[in-house]
């Protein structure tokens, strides 16, 4: 098939009819490694590596287990279940059980995209994520299956290897069956690699079949914000993350010539995914945007697909009588299937009121339904929202018997009971500043025994801040170019750019979205490369500076130092993982092919990669980190973070922990605790920055690249905790590598730790990979 | 709400849970006890008011008449650092969770492993989970929470108290340890 024949509001798609054809002549002459479609138990002993650094620190979120019926039994300690599971072991088999969740979500994603995209393009359609520009089309699936794929039909046999090992680990968690925590945590690692691979899957499917940006660097920006939508026009809203029926409403007001008298708006990922396909589509924020938007009465139509949506929303969505289509098996919310009638009959059924919502399973009759029904219900509904206004916020605010129930119940420990004493005499200012930090979850609500709607209150206290809500978001561009990775290869593995730090994941932050913004500019003021995707990457559009510009406007949208890249939806994230592989391939030339344990010893020890879940809150971000664990790429959480049950630490105190082989020489040698850790959790943004800092060291720098990330690390630990870190000397292995403009404290320091200079390695946790070896291997 | 009822509502504990500290002489006689004991203070003392005062001024009072070391997590050491008092150590609360649940580790002074570890501001679910860790990891330590919300995870810990109740509290610690 022609691409022309693909209409996209992107206008921009020449050079892709050319690639097409080429790719399919490619052969792939790579040899292929040892480790193809590894097994549960293939990489063991690379994880055990990993472990041995990084030991788990488990922090029990529950000291019971209630998974059997001999349960529930008491963990606490060093007591044992009736099974005989310890503390640890249980502790690691639940994150097993949250990261199988959050992979069979993307694998259960892929499958489907990967059927649709079948169906309807057919399976000889070829992949294509960037023409010449990206000739590695599938680092991950390159690497971890040792295929290649071409087509979509390719994609089915990744696939199938991806559910028969999903299956696999899931058996592992049954009652009797693993015993040891630290086979749990490799498991895990397991996981998130598979869990990896289907974000790669979903994401190359659906750039290939719908024309998304194909690597491009300057996507369109895109308008975000509840304050950007036309509230005159019928809106319509999608949620979730599997995009097919919300590309079916846009052929649909294309086909119609509905495109400008219908709003389009959408939260989550769905959103990013369907503003990858037409700029003209609205983001309206992360998905604690969703009580926000709706109860703003400004949706007419609400369609769902997949993933994070709330589970009240049809609830919710009758409360402002917007007709709810759901269109996914995984999430029917108990609405009758329609899938069969005529559009026109559903049509009348929902804008009479006669039915809350109904459930269509085929895409191709979602566009109609929707586009239909917002058109008829848009002048009915009038936007009835139900913010309380001004006025009714002080009679209600009056109610509250300042009982603190809601504030017991908030995860944020927001001071609701204050702001509502403050709001019951006439003072508003409380409440509204609670919108900047409030996560949309109405526990507040659930808990008051007044029934005030808080949530609502906090909401219309916060009126004009919401019609303020007008940002910027750079369209996600998917891959980065092999041309980018070829220049930025050398920079990034010699140190001299600093690192690649990743802002992913979900919104449940500790202190607002602001606080994502605010380290994407600080990172990329300072020359790191910054990737955003998913939430996080529409929460750091949702800030201006003191310009009124957004992060995606300050800076450009490469992959260089500088560059702020949104590559895209959650599943997008594959790209940044892969980015950090195909540095191994096309930069350093080291064959990817079933050649797992090498490229992650690689990434490990020279890509200053760190990955930033600042709001991590589901099973998919918890696999999102797995998958990064077993790459030796570390992740930093927020302090909610801690409630996946356990941190993995390098101790910086333990200096036998940090040898390393020098593959020159097979000597083992004393680097530093470059990363110190692979997932831990900050306190504070402030924190935060500083590990991030940190956390991109690599045994590998040069001297000239470890000052550069000396010096980010001192003077970020100056600035946010006042005095210089008391580990530098741990990260100076030679005088070079003291920055210029801090050496009199510095080499003051050494002087007092008495530290002696060290060599710098050619480093590497493998002995295979010694080129004269010395040692036993 | 109940004396020892998490302040959290749906973070209950588990089947062992805190013993309260029902009045001063309490905490000062765990603190008596303890050989090494150790204070773990996060960034909300430095945003806690209580009355005229802050969590952290209270923090330095103890600290200072007891010859407690301080470890100042996330960029709670500014605020230290600002009042003129220097932390023993910075460091990230899983960090010292983890090096505290090590009964091999020889402490900041590497003078040996600490017996009683003592919070106070640090957001209400992380103190959770890290008191877990310890509850659940590290037998040999006792550890106390000096905030004024119940934490089911400690050894000891206030019941869920107003500001009032609690300043008074910290006063008579802190006077009666100066002693
Ligand atoms: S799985 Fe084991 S620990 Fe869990 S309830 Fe059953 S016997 Fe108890
Ligand atoms: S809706 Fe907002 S204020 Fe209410 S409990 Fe959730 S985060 Fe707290
Ligand atoms: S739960 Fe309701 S009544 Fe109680 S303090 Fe909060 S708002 Fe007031």
């Amino acid at each position: 098939m022609k691409i022309g024949e693909l209409k996209t509001d992107f206008g921009n798609i020449k050079d892709l009819q050319l690639s097409i054809g080429q790719a399919k002549e490619e052969k792939w002459e790579e040899p292929m490694g040892p480790t193809p479609f590894p097994s549960l138990t293939t990489l063991r002993e690379w994880d055990k590596k990993l472990l041995e650094r990084y030991k788990p620190f488990y922090m029990p979120f529950c000291d019971m287990c209630c998974l059997c019926t001999q349960g529930k039994c008491d963990l606490t300690g060093p007591k044992r279940g009736a099974c005989g599971i310890s503390m640890p072991a249980q502790q690691s088999r639940t994150v097993l059980i949250t990261v199988c969740i959050g992979a069979a979500t993307h694998i259960g994603h892929a499958r489907e995209l990967v059927t649709s995209i079948s169906e309807k393009f057919g399976k000889d359609h070829p992949l294509d994520v960037g023409g010449h520009n990206v000739e590695v089309e599938a680092p991950l699936i390159r690497l971890v299956c040792g295929i290649k794929p071409e087509t979509i039909g390719d994609l089915d046999e990744v696939l199938d290897y991806l559910e028969n090992q999903l299956t696999q680990l899931l058996a592992v968690t049954h009652t009797g069956q693993e015993g040891s925590s630290v086979d749990f945590e490799s498991k895990v690692f397991h996981a998130g690699m598979i869990d990896q691979v289907a974000m790669e899957v979903a994401d190359i499917a659906q750039i290939s079949a719908f024309g998304f940006p194909k690597a491009e660097e300057e996507t369109p920006l895109i308008e975000l914000g509840m304050g950007a939508v036309d509230t005159s026009k019928p809106v319509i809203l999608v949620v979730g993350h599997n995009v097919p029926p919300a590309v079916n409403i846009v052929d649909y007001l294309q086909k119609t010539k509905l495109t400008e008298e219908v709003e389009l708006t959408g939260i989550c990922c769905t959103s990013l995914d369907i503003s990858r396909y037409t700029p003209k589509a609205k983001i309206i924020g992360p998905i604690s945007w969703q009580l926000r938007y709706v109860r703003s009465g400004v949706p007419d139509v609400i369609v769902v697909d997949e993933q994070c949506v709330r589970a009240d929303l049809l609830i919710e969505a009758q409360r402002i009588h917007a007709p709810l289509i759901a269109t996914n098996q995984k999430n029917c919310l108990g609405l009758e299937d329609r899938t069969n009638d005529r559009p026109d009959d559903i049509v009348a059924d929902m804008v009479s009121e006669k039915v809350p919502g109904v459930l269509i399973l085929e895409t191709n009759q979602v566009g109609e339904v929707a586009t239909k029904t917002a058109i008829q219900v848009a002048p009915k509904r009038k936007k009835m929202g139900f913010f309380p206004k001004k006025e009714e916020l002080k009679e209600i605010a009056r109610k509250c018997n300042q009982c603190k129930e809601c504030r017991r119940s908030c995860p944020n420990d927001a001071a609701i009971p204050e702001a509502m004493k403050a709001a019951g005499k006439g003072n508003f200012a409380l409440l509204e500043e609670m919108y900047d930090e409030c996560v949309g979850c109405a526990r507040c609500e659930q808990a008051c025994p007044q029934k005030i709607p808080i949530h609502s209150m906090i909401l219309g206290a916060a009126q004009e801040k919401v019609k303020e809500e007008k940002y910027k978001i750079r369209a996600g561009r998917g891959a980065i170019q092999d041309i980018e990775i070829r220049q930025v290869g050398g920079p990034i593995v010699l140190g001299e750019i600093p690192g690649v730090v990743a802002f992913v994941g979900c919104p449940n932050f500790p202190k607002g979205g602001k606080e994502v913004a605010e380290m994407v500019i600080e990172f990329a003021k300072r020359r790191y490369i910054v990737c955003t995707s998913g939430c996080a990457a529409i929460a750091a559009g949702m800030y201006k500076n003191d310009e009124g510009k957004t992060a995606y406007e300050l800076f450009p949208g490469s992959f260089e130092a500088g560059g702020v890249v949104n590559v895209g939806s959650c599943v997008s994230n594959a790209h940044i993982a892969g980015a950090a592989v195909k540095i191994a391939s096309i930069f350093a030339r080291r064959n990817l092919r079933g050649n797992y344990e090498e490229i992650a010893d690689y990434v490990y020890n020279r890509v200053g990669a760190v990955g930033v879940a600042w709001g991590a809150m589901t099973q998919k971000a918890a696999a999102i980190a797995s998958g990064f664990w077993r790459l030796g790429i570390p992740v930093v959480v927020g302090p909610h973070g801690t409630k996946y049950r356990r941190m993995l630490l390098g101790r910086r105190d333990k200096e036998e922990l940090w040898y390393t082989y020098d593959a020159r020489t097979g000597d083992k040698v004393y680097t530093s605790p470059a990363p110190e850790h692979l997932f831990v959790a900050a306190e504070t943004k402030e924190e935060a920055m500083v590990m991030i800092a940190k956390l991109c060291m690599r045994p590998n720098d040069t001297s000239k690249g470890r000052a550069i990330k000396l010096t980010n690390y001192v003077d970020l630990h100056k600035r946010n905790f006042g005095s210089i870190p008391d580990d530098v000397h741990l990260y100076v292995r030679t005088m070079a590598d003291v920055p210029i403009t801090m050496k009199d404290e510095i080499v003051k320091m050494l002087n007092e730790k008495q530290w002696k200079e060290r060599t710098i390695p050619d480093p590497t946790l493998l002995p295979r990979m010694i080129r004269k070896a010395k040692v036993k291997v | 709400m109940a004396n020892n009822e998490a302040w959290m509502t749906a973070e209950v504990g588990g089947p062992k849970r805190a013993s309260l500290i029902t009045k001063p002489e309490v905490a000062e006689a765990m603190i008596r006890r303890a050989r090494r004991p150790i204070l773990v203070i996060g960034h909300l003392a430095a945003e806690i008011e209580m009355e005229d005062k802050k969590l952290i001024d209270y923090v330095i009072d103890l600290a200072t008449n007891t010859g407690i070391p301080v470890v100042a997590t996330a960029h709670t050491g500014n605020a230290f650092l600002g009042r003129r008092f220097t932390p023993a150590s910075i460091m990230s609360a899983v960090d010292i969770g983890n090096r505290l649940a090590d009964p091999t580790w020889k402490g900041i002074d590497g003078n040996g492993p600490y017996d009683l570890a003592m919070f106070a501001g640090l957001p209400y679910s992380l103190a959770w989970t890290l008191l877990s860790g310890l509850k659940n990891f590290a037998p040999h330590l006792k550890t106390m929470t000096l905030d004024n919300v119940y934490h089911p995870n400690a050894n000891w810990s206030f019941p869920n108290i107003s500001i009032k109740d609690w300043i008074i509290n910290l006063q008579a610690i802190i006077r009666d340890l100066g002693e």
